[in-house]
């Protein structure tokens, strides 16, 4: 495919700049979510394989966080005022990539080329390849240090950048979690937000079978964060906790998103263990697409 | 009589090892020159290498506790905002620990970001077979994207500070602590890609890297009493390596032996034996290092010993490797 950047006219202009907390109703976050669930099944659609179940998970956090969260630029993706998000959970970078397109970071013929060889867009997001990404990821378990060290470098350059970090609930099994997170309190690093999007599933059984992690607000309370629980599926709810987030200005803060691996499919609920990684097609796929169109929000 | 120790004077009494005040000054010399520096370190950032920066600067040191891997990746979050970040870093639990985090988030990336890895090679032998850094050059020469020093001593130490600045991505520069034979007497320019030439020779050739460059040129020294002209390289660049002083050096000289704190294993002899194997060069050649086996534990200089990290075993495996070049 061509390597060539994406050159939206006139995106340095700040009339493009889209501030935090932009006005959006709650009610059309989660008709975005339920587009960006449909986007999830067409970009897989172009590549032998897809993280589908935990991608669904976290569709209404990252809609959330990109259409109202963070300060951005449209088109600009390498804006330098912008605030930062990494995804620690890298495999649902499929998710992703259908926000970075509308939001003009590359163009929309970019979606059809996911997972294929040479792509940009990949199924762990690297930021030399697609732009929109601002790090690397891929190893579970280092995207909270990294976060952590920008958040501190953005508060040295005296940058009002806040830095979100999605986490999976299986991720946060590595230990180099807890190291950022024992590190994040200690430095009061406040422009620092951890999500957790705890679905509750890995890829062997039940996230709580396979290594209990709960209670997860506890435990990141216990190391100094404040702690923000709400239903990961309800914009509404996300909307309120990420403006709670922002006052905390020494405290990092963890938002611990209940969710269902494989919201929205009913097959992928049932099974999300199966749906983790795979291929969607014929009937099966028209099944998905008409249950997400269907679902009431 | 009893006596307190310094906790970072890990090498104290062992080796001559006069070189880290020299460097500590130049990195706080580095550091006050160029605003941009941070250092980030897991407990070690008092230590002879950097605390005089942090004495000075105590705001541009970060110190992550005893957890190498989250200091790692933080430090790859602090470059992307355009600061020089040096992570120091106990060689045995930086390139080893930390080989995911430095290839994932450091390499891979390209952030600017300097491993300074203190107390490699056998320099924290007597604390265990735990704390030798043996296998780090095999490590970190297979990480694409990387660029790998390894100052000879004091003085070329110092160089890497500045010398890094070729680079725009990441390095990781391999600290020796031994002061045996010190090669040179002021910083001396450092080229990447480029070994240093200390001694011009023509019946053979020791290539050396860190202690190894120390021993080269003091067994090249002894060799030339009894007649012998031995070209000495001094290996500060690993990682890219200088393919032309090896083929040159096989083809103009016959014998090629290379000498290393490290493992014969994944280090500089198996680089320069791929060189040489590359370009069809059949000539006299081995390798002097650390033997692929666990290994025993004591003072640094009781190991070099043991091990024949020493400038008389390297002269008498010269010896041996001419002898059957004839």
């Amino acid at each position: 495919m061509s390597q060539s950047r994406a050159k939206p006219a006139d995106n340095n202009s700040a009339h493009n700049e889209l501030p935090r907390l932009r006005p959006i109703a709650a009610g059309a976050l989660q008709e975005r979510a339920r587009q960006l669930r449909l986007d999830i099944l067409d970009v897989i659609s172009h590549a032998p394989m897809g993280h589908f179940s935990s991608s669904l998970s976290c569709a209404e956090i990252l809609v959330t966080l990109y259409h109202h969260v963070l300060r951005l630029r449209k088109g600009d993706p390498g804006w330098e005022d912008r605030d930062r998000f990494l995804l620690g959970k890298g495999h649902v970078a499929v998710a992703l990539w259908p926000l970075f397109a509308e939001l003009e970071f590359f163009p929309q013929s970019w979606l059809q080329t996911f997972g294929q060889l040479g792509s940009r867009l990949t199924d762990h997001p690297d930021m030399h390849r697609a732009p929109g990404v601002d790090f690397s990821s891929g190893s579970l378990g280092h995207n909270l240090s990294v976060g952590l060290g920008m958040a501190l470098a953005a508060r040295r350059r005296g940058k009002d950048h806040r830095i979100y970090v999605l986490l999976g609930d299986g991720e946060i099994h590595e230990g180099q979690v807890w190291e950022a997170v024992m590190a994040a309190a200690h430095y009061k690093a406040g422009n620092l937000v951890a999500i957790v999007d705890a679905n509750g599933s890995c890829a062997d059984g039940p996230t709580q079978s396979v290594m209990g992690i709960e209670p997860l607000t506890d435990r990141f309370s216990s190391f100094g964060w404040h702690c923000i629980e709400v239903d990961g599926h309800d914009s509404g709810a996300l909307m309120r906790a990420f403006a709670e987030a922002m006052q905390f200005a020494e405290q990092p803060v963890c938002v611990v998103a209940r969710t269902l691996k494989g919201k929205g499919i009913s097959f992928m609920e049932e099974s999300p263990r199966e749906w983790h990684l795979g291929a969607l097609n014929g009937a099966d796929l028209e099944r998905a697409r008409s249950e997400i169109r269907e679902a009431k929000q | 009589m009893s006596t307190m120790s310094d906790p970072f004077s890990f090498t104290a009494g062992a080796v001559e090892s006069s070189y880290v005040g020299n460097l500590g000054e130049a990195f706080r010399r580095y550091g006050e020159q160029n605003d941009d520096v941070l250092l980030i370190s897991p407990d070690l950032g008092a230590g002879p290498v950097t605390g005089a920066f942090v004495q000075q600067f105590p705001e541009r040191f970060i110190d992550a506790g005893i957890a190498e891997c989250n200091a790692m990746s933080m430090a790859a979050g602090m470059a992307t905002y355009g600061y020089k970040v040096f992570v120091l870093q106990m060689g045995a639990f930086g390139a080893l620990k930390c080989a995911e985090q430095i290839r994932a988030d450091i390499a891979f990336t390209q952030v600017p970001v300097r491993i300074l890895s203190a107390w490699s090679g056998l320099a924290m032998g007597f604390f265990g077979t735990t704390h030798h850094a043996v296998e780090d050059i095999a490590i970190t020469r297979a990480i694409p994207g990387l660029t790998v020093l390894a100052p000879a001593d004091d003085n070329a130490a110092t160089a890497m500070l500045s010398a890094s600045e070729q680079v725009r991505g990441p390095v990781f520069i391999r600290l020796t602590d031994a002061n045996v034979n010190p090669v040179y007497d002021s910083p001396p320019e450092i080229i990447l890609g480029r070994f240093g030439c200390v001694r011009e020779g023509s019946d053979g050739t020791i290539i050396g890297t860190g202690l190894g460059a120390q021993l080269a040129a003091g067994a090249a020294a002894l060799l030339a009493r009894e007649g012998l002209s031995i070209r000495v390289l001094d290996a500060y660049s690993l990682k890219p390596l200088d393919e032309a002083a090896v083929v040159d050096a096989a083809r103009e000289t016959g014998a090629i032996l290379t000498v290393e704190e490290h493992l014969v294993t994944g280090g500089l002899g198996s680089a320069v034996g791929e060189i040489l194997a590359r370009n069809g060069l059949g000539v006299q050649f081995s390798i002097h290092g650390i033997p692929d086996e666990t290994l025993t534990v004591g003072m640094p200089e009781e190991l070099y010993a043991h091990y024949g990290l020493t400038i008389e075993e390297t002269a008498q495996r010269m010896r041996a490797l001419l002898a059957g070049k004839r």
